[in-house]
């Protein structure tokens, strides 16, 4: 198992942002998620508001989503949101 | 000049006002097909983790959603035809329409009744025209879609969807879309699709892999609940965007030909405007060399 997670970030018109990720939190309608690279696979509903990346080169990203849903599974973490930037 | 030669050169004129004209619709549509093309290869990747999803949904939950569970006794379905704001290529809307009324035609011997929505104005027209009932239309921008106008079919789609068919008098129990696959930059085919109630189609991405058992936050009827509104819109806006990518494939084919046609109808023109120009030409030669020995007689005759 890789130590990172593929983070694709997609929004329907275009692909938004991907890369590798340490760890990515997002809110979903229960609480506060975090996911970590092993996390079992998870298909959650967004609430709108911010999804923070922790990129593996030591940046961080931020976006802002509406509408959206988190699946994570084998450490790929695909972030679907109606308006994202 | 010659009446017949004014007459030749005034048609030429305006096959040439013609033929410059379809050469720029020619090339518009080019440059274009490759923008909507690139639009179509952006958005699938947001329709692969939808179809991914609400795969997983459906197959590891035994939940009845009313998006997903067909109707027992059927009575209505809704008919979306996706076609061309303007004409000027070929048979694109024809086609799409055509394939429409096959459709129309297959759910009435199932003994349903159906509802038009329409995308695009040669559609609404074709409807219009031939005063069928239209249940909702859309215009104004088929050859350039965006997920803002998908969102607003949809919305009227599926609220006609889950209002009861039995008591509402717009409900209906399926929902079919037509559209233009966009094969290639020569082949586009007309395709009737069933989108509700759900047949999940996997694509092909996806079917090679397992699922791996998803946990569902916060359960799995409610993922699906906010899942499948956003999968229909996908859907209708991937069937959009192929449509317009085919909508300009067709133009620029049809504006080719017109082009084609144009520059042999200039060819053949010119042959018969030289032709006429010599005729002309040969028939004064004539008449100066006439008048010049009846002259020349009649000078002799004198002497």
């Amino acid at each position: 198992m890789s130590s990172n997670l593929t983070v694709e970030v997609v929004s329907p018109e275009k692909r938004v942002w991907s890369g590798e990720a340490t760890m990515v939190s997002a809110r979903t309608l229960e609480g506060d998620l975090g996911v970590l690279p092993g996390h079992a696979p998870l298909l959650g509903v967004l609430a709108d508001g911010k999804v923070s990346i922790k990129v593996a080169d030591g940046s961080s990203q931020e976006f802002n989503i509406h509408g959206g849903f988190i699946s994570v599974s084998n450490d790929r973490v695909s972030i679907l949101g109606e308006a994202s930037d | 000049m010659g009446a017949q030669l004014r007459i030749y050169r005034r048609r030429m004129r305006s096959v040439k006002a013609t033929k410059k004209i379809t050469k720029a619709m020619e090339l518009i549509s080019a440059s274009r097909i490759v923008k909507a093309q690139q639009r179509v290869a952006a958005s699938s990747p947001y329709a692969n983790e939808l179809t991914r999803a609400v795969t997983a949904v459906a197959s590891f939950s035994s939940t009845n959603h009313p998006l997903t569970t067909p109707s027992e006794n059927p009575r209505r379905a809704a008919v979306l035809i996706i076609t061309a704001d303007r004409g000027m290529a070929g048979a694109y809307s024809n086609a799409a329409i055509k394939e429409g009324d096959q459709l129309v035609m297959a759910l009435r011997e199932r003994g349903l009744a159906t509802e038009a929505y329409l995308v695009g104005r040669k559609a609404v027209n074709y409807y219009r025209f031939r005063s069928r009932k239209i249940a909702g239309s859309w215009t104004g921008f088929s050859d350039n879609p965006t997920y803002a106008h998908a969102k607003e079919v949809s919305e009227a789609l599926i609220s006609a969807f889950l209002a009861d068919a039995e008591t509402v008098e717009t409900g209906v129990d399926e929902l079919h879309i037509v559209y233009t696959q966009f094969k290639s930059m020569i082949t586009q085919i007309p395709e009737a699709r069933r989108m509700l109630p759900l047949e999940v189609v996997e694509s092909e991405a996806t079917s090679s892999t397992l699922l791996p058992m998803y946990e569902f936050e916060p359960n799995a009827a409610e993922v699906l609940n906010s899942l499948l509104p956003r999968y229909i819109e996908a859907r209708v806006f991937n069937a959009m965007l192929q449509s317009a990518a085919s909508e300009h494939a067709a133009r620029r084919r049809a504006m080719k030909s017109a082009t084609d046609n144009a520059d042999e109808l200039i060819k053949s023109l010119t042959r018969l405007a030289n032709a006429a120009r010599q005729a002309e030409i040969t028939q004064e030669i004539s008449e100066i060399v006439g008048g010049a020995d009846a002259l020349a007689s009649a000078s002799a005759g004198s002497e």
